[in-house]
């Protein structure tokens, strides 16, 4: 490795580690030099836009103007620039950028894609993950050993997708029947059940217009990765529950099994209502494993995919957009209703 | 009383008296379930931790289990081939993660402790409505705003890769990407601060303020210093997010070798190299060196940033 | 050291929202005034606006001859114990003392100097270099007041600060607040729900009820003279009993028993009171009760009887010999000194 790089490198990090917050603090600090000029009657009307005027300034830049924008290009065609305002409408095309991913059901244009979100991703990765997540929790909480097991559980949250992508390449690796199996689920199905070797990532049963086996790795691969989060915040709620209500419950006759259905899981289900919603928008935005397995091919395309697929492989910006924006309404429902549960939370403080 | 505590027998009973085997053989199934479920979640990380140990003629010939039969075979030989300058470019990508992810951490989180105190602790209008705006945002799809902002860096500003490099000033060519990150960090940021200084006592603020202490000594003195921990879980959180991020990187860098990622680097070799390559189980496991390291020494902060986060989208 | 008025204050929220409700009260140089009432009756409030952490929405408070409504906190010379004591919990003892004193830019040898003399007063010296969370609940509210002396402010304001102690160390806590109220002689105003604290401290007490002041005086006035049914309910224990008379000129009707009052009233309804102590097992020429004994509670010093005269329930402290036992009517004498008659409508107090 050529750590030369690393030395050059330094001076800047350091630059941008010292620099930006003491730019920030003399921001600040100017501001309230100024704001105490101010009648005392005003400060408190300009001071918090002081504070907050550099990130609002980013969000909006990077987050709520182009979101807008998106939405006007989505009804452009592709030569429009659209951040020059004087074009908008020039190349309108109404809803035919829509029009051509909303094309051929249930085969063209983004459906697959859809239905690979909405339908394999958005159930199988939920209720996997909710389930896995659950079952861990309430089995780790028995043992001493708690915290080891579920940080070992956990390990797969912090490295990237890429590597797990990687990682799950090579459990579904596929050799021809009779050769010996490199990958693990194929070592797996061959000795221990006598089948033929599967190769995961392709193989479209239990036909093509519904091929959930292939799909259903990916989802798997990715489930393995975020089930730790699940675990954790789950794990926490389990704790929240007060032992007395358990105990009163195994005094009233209870055995395990009922404590759980009807004690436990009830009292969880507040917290097992914000997990799934927050996996429901993970499952909506799904990319990284996608992009590094299979890229979208043998039908497993996904949103988010296919609309950096229509942007760089396709120079299609309109169809990009378009792919966006129903990104965004499969998302809002959800959005919305995580932030009723967020004024409801608020509302409690 | 935890319903771990509740579900220990009590186990007064002296050792290895038949009543201590009893409820021990009896919480053997627990154990079992326990242990199995942890090694099977193991099973991938270690055949990949194996496999990278491995020649290239056994990883291709037979599965990482068997390489236990003969351990002498196990080499390092994939990590110094996928180090080495020239075919993988990894190391120099190694260094584009540090100098991507450290200002595209310290960037959200000083700009979002300024902005989350006013959020928590002042009074001003509009105040509920943005904040609601911005946890809106959490979970907006980032592919909403690629095109646009991509469009103002290349056809406006000028900004890619080659300009930039061009200059010569060193960082320059990761600029778009370091604010990108921080407009895209920020809600969160935000949001995570903003709740942690509002549960601050109100007591403190106000003893604060008959002691005479201005707004900015009340941030700089109290607040920041009291709030170490979820500034801790922060930087962590999102120091992560963006070593880990292909997206995003992907879009504003792309994949010239001399400014992307580890992880760019790491989805281009699956496609160079051909999937299912020795030197891919080397450099994924190369990948995962600094993200393990964090969260192996600080994973207390990430996982209450993670529980924080439980609305990230 | 300073005088304190406030000069018929108002608080409102909202329009309907009234927290404070046109309050006068003079408070002298270095009094001890406590105000007491219970929780929501708009004390701490009345507080917080002389501290300059509410706004004043009507009237004036002026500490000494200044106006204080738009003059900022730090800047009206006063120091403030908060219940939870608003220790910053990542300063040391010495550092929390401090504070104050660095933002009033003080030079340091100054600064060194006051906090260890007030640490001297208050018994910290071996702790200064401590953090807060290593220190006792007793060991926090001296540095929260050691915060407060440093600055030797004009007025002390002190909001609840023994509700965090254990019984104990608030009694042992009460005595050291006099003494250090004798030492600094300055105003100290002292916010409370406890009327034993109000009792024991107090130079004067100010007692509130949904926002509005019902009495100033000293203990012994608001004692033996208060002014209204709240007052006589709120101070005392056991409480003062109330039993519903109709009068008539100088004599009064109850259920169980008539009396002839001190002081001609008019006709009519009205609640006469009369604490546990002025009923005796001495016979009385101004009435005699006989009360049905339900539970008695001896406590060495005290015997308490518990019990119904007539239809109303009574409670008395005799003395611990008087041989009671439940189920047993007792004859007991009425003090006259002890006798309080309100207005049943107004609530207000004849005598």
């Amino acid at each position: 490795m050529d750590f030369s790089l690393l030395l050059q490198d330094i001076p800047t990090l350091l630059v941008v580690i010292l620099g930006v917050p003491v730019v920030l603090a003399a921001y600040i600090v100017g501001g309230e030099y100024l704001v105490r000029r101010l009648p005392d009657k005003n400060r408190p009307q300009v001071r918090p836009w002081i504070w907050v005027g550099p990130a609002l300034i980013l969000v909006a830049a990077y987050l709520l103007i182009p979101a807008i924008l998106t939405a006007i290009q989505s009804l452009e065609s592709n030569n429009v620039d659209v951040l020059d305002p004087g074009t908008w409408g020039t190349n309108f095309v109404g809803f035919k950028n829509f029009a051509r991913q909303f094309a051929d059901f249930p085969t063209g244009g983004a459906w697959v894609a859809i239905r690979n979100n909405v339908i394999f991703w958005l159930i199988f990765y939920t209720i996997f993950t909710l389930i896995f997540g659950l079952i861990l929790a309430v089995l780790f909480d028995r043992v001493k050993y708690e915290q080891f097991v579920k940080s070992l559980i956990f390990m797969p949250m912090a490295i990237s997708s890429v590597a797990l992508g990687l990682i799950w390449d090579f459990m579904y690796e596929y050799q021809p029947p009779g050769e010996p199996q490199t990958g693990t689920m194929n070592a797996l199905v061959t000795t221990l059940f006598h089948h033929d070797p599967v190769s995961w990532l392709q193989d479209q049963w239990p036909g093509e217009s519904f091929n959930l086996l292939n799909n259903l790795a990916l989802i798997g691969a990715a489930t393995w990765g975020i089930t730790g989060f699940a675990m954790v915040i789950l794990s926490a709620a389990l704790k929240g529950i007060p032992g007395e209500l358990l105990e009163a419950a195994r005094v009233d006759g209870a055995g395990e099994i009922t404590v759980f259905r009807r004690v436990i899981l009830p009292l969880m289900m507040p917290t097992i209502v914000v997990v799934g919603t927050t996996l429901v928008i993970f499952a909506l935005k799904a990319f990284d494993v996608v992009y590094v397995m299979t890229s979208g091919n043998y039908n497993t395309d996904v949103l988010a995919y296919r609309m950096y697929n229509q942007l760089y492989l396709a120079s299609n910006s309109g169809g990009a957009s378009a792919v966006a924006i129903i990104l965004l309404v499969a998302v809002v429902p959800v959005l919305i209703f995580n932030l009723r549960q967020f004024r409801a939370v608020e509302a409690r403080r | 009383m935890t319903v771990a505590a509740a579900a220990q027998p009590t186990s007064s009973a002296t050792m290895f008296s038949p009543r201590w085997i009893a409820d021990h053989l009896s919480r053997w199934p627990l154990h079992i379930a326990v242990i199995g479920l942890t090694a099977a979640w193991m099973v991938p990380t270690i055949g990949l931790l194996v496999s990278s140990f491995r020649p290239f003629s056994g990883q291709a010939t037979s599965g990482w289990w068997t390489a236990f039969a003969n351990p002498t075979t196990f080499t390092i030989s994939n990590y110094t081939q996928v180090l080495s300058a020239g075919t993988t470019n990894l190391g120099q990508a190694f260094f584009n993660s540090f100098m991507i992810s450290v200002p595209a951490t310290v960037l959200p989180v000083s700009i979002g402790a300024f902005a989350a105190y006013p959020f928590a602790w002042m009074k001003f209008p509009g105040r509920n409505g943005l904040f609601l705006a911005l946890v809106g945002l959490l979970a907006v799809p980032l592919q909403l705003t690629f095109i646009p902002v991509l469009s103002f860096y290349v056809q406006h500003l000028h900004w890619t890769t080659n300009n930039l490099e061009a200059t010569g000033i060193p960082g320059l060519p990761w600029v778009p990407l370091w604010l990108a990150h921080a407009g895209y960090g920020l809600p969160f940021s935000i949001y995570l601060l903003a709740n942690f200084f509002r549960a601050l006592p109100s007591d403190l603020f106000e003893s604060a303020e008959i002691d005479g202490a201005g707004t900015l000594t009340v941030f700089f003195r109290i607040v920041l210093p009291l709030s170490v921990p979820a500034l801790a879980s922060l930087v962590i959180f999102q120091f992560l997010w963006v070593w880990n991020d292909l997206l995003v990187a992907l879009i504003y860098v792309g994949g010239t070798p001399s400014v992307a990622p580890l992880t760019v680097n790491l989805a281009g070799l699956t496609t160079s190299l051909g999937q299912g390559s020795n030197l891919l189980t080397a450099a994924a496991f190369f990948s995962m060196i600094v993200p393990l390291i964090v969260f192996l020494s600080l994973q207390r902060y990430f996982v209450r940033g993670i529980l924080a986060g439980s609305v990230k989208g | 050291m300073s005088s304190v008025t406030y000069d018929h204050v108002v608080k409102r929220y909202t329009a309907d929202i009234t927290v404070v409700k046109d309050m006068y009260v003079e408070i002298k140089d270095k009094e001890f005034m406590v105000l007491v009432g219970p929780s929501g009756c708009g004390k701490s409030t009345a507080l917080r606006m002389l501290a300059g952490l509410e706004s004043i929405t009507e009237g004036e408070i002026r500490i000494g001859d200044r106006v204080v409504n738009n003059v900022a906190a730090k800047d009206r010379d006063i120091a403030m114990v908060f219940q939870s004591y608003a220790l910053y919990p990542h300063m040391s003892v010495f550092d929390n003392m401090a504070f104050p004193l660095q933002m009033a830019h003080m030079k340091k040898p100054e600064i060194d100097k006051r906090v260890r003399s007030a640490s001297k007063i208050l018994g910290l010296d071996n702790f200064l270099s401590r953090k807060p969370r290593a220190l006792s609940g007793g060991q926090r509210q001296r540095v929260a007041l050691g915060r407060a002396i440093v600055r030797s402010p004009k007025v002390f304001l002190l909001d609840e600060p023994l509700s965090n102690l254990d019984a104990k160390l608030r009694g042992q806590t009460r005595i050291e607040l006099q003494k250090l109220h004798r030492e600094l002689e300055t105003t100290f105003i002292y916010v409370t729900h406890d009327q034993v604290e109000a009792m024991t401290m107090g130079d004067r007490i100010a007692i509130m009820n949904a926002g509005i002041l019902q009495q100033v005086g000293t203990p012994g006035e608001v004692y033996d003279h208060p002014a209204n049914l709240f007052v006589a309910g709120f101070i005392g224990t056991p409480t003062m009993n109330f039993v519903p008379v109709t009068t008539s000129d100088s004599s009064a009707k109850a259920s169980g028993f008539e009396l002839k009052l001190p002081k001609a009233v008019p006709a009519g309804k009205g609640m006469l009171g009369f604490r546990p102590e002025a009923l005796t097992d001495k016979p009385s020429d101004v009435s005699t009760l006989e009360m049905k004994v339900d539970v008695v509670e001896r406590l060495g010093s005290d015997q308490f009887l518990y019990g119904q005269v007539g239809g109303d329930a009574v409670t008395a402290r005799v003395d611990p010999r008087m041989k009671v036992e439940p189920g047993d009517t007792a004859k007991l004498g009425l003090d006259v000194r002890g006798l309080h008659l309100f207005d049943a409508q107004t609530e207000t107090a004849f005598f």
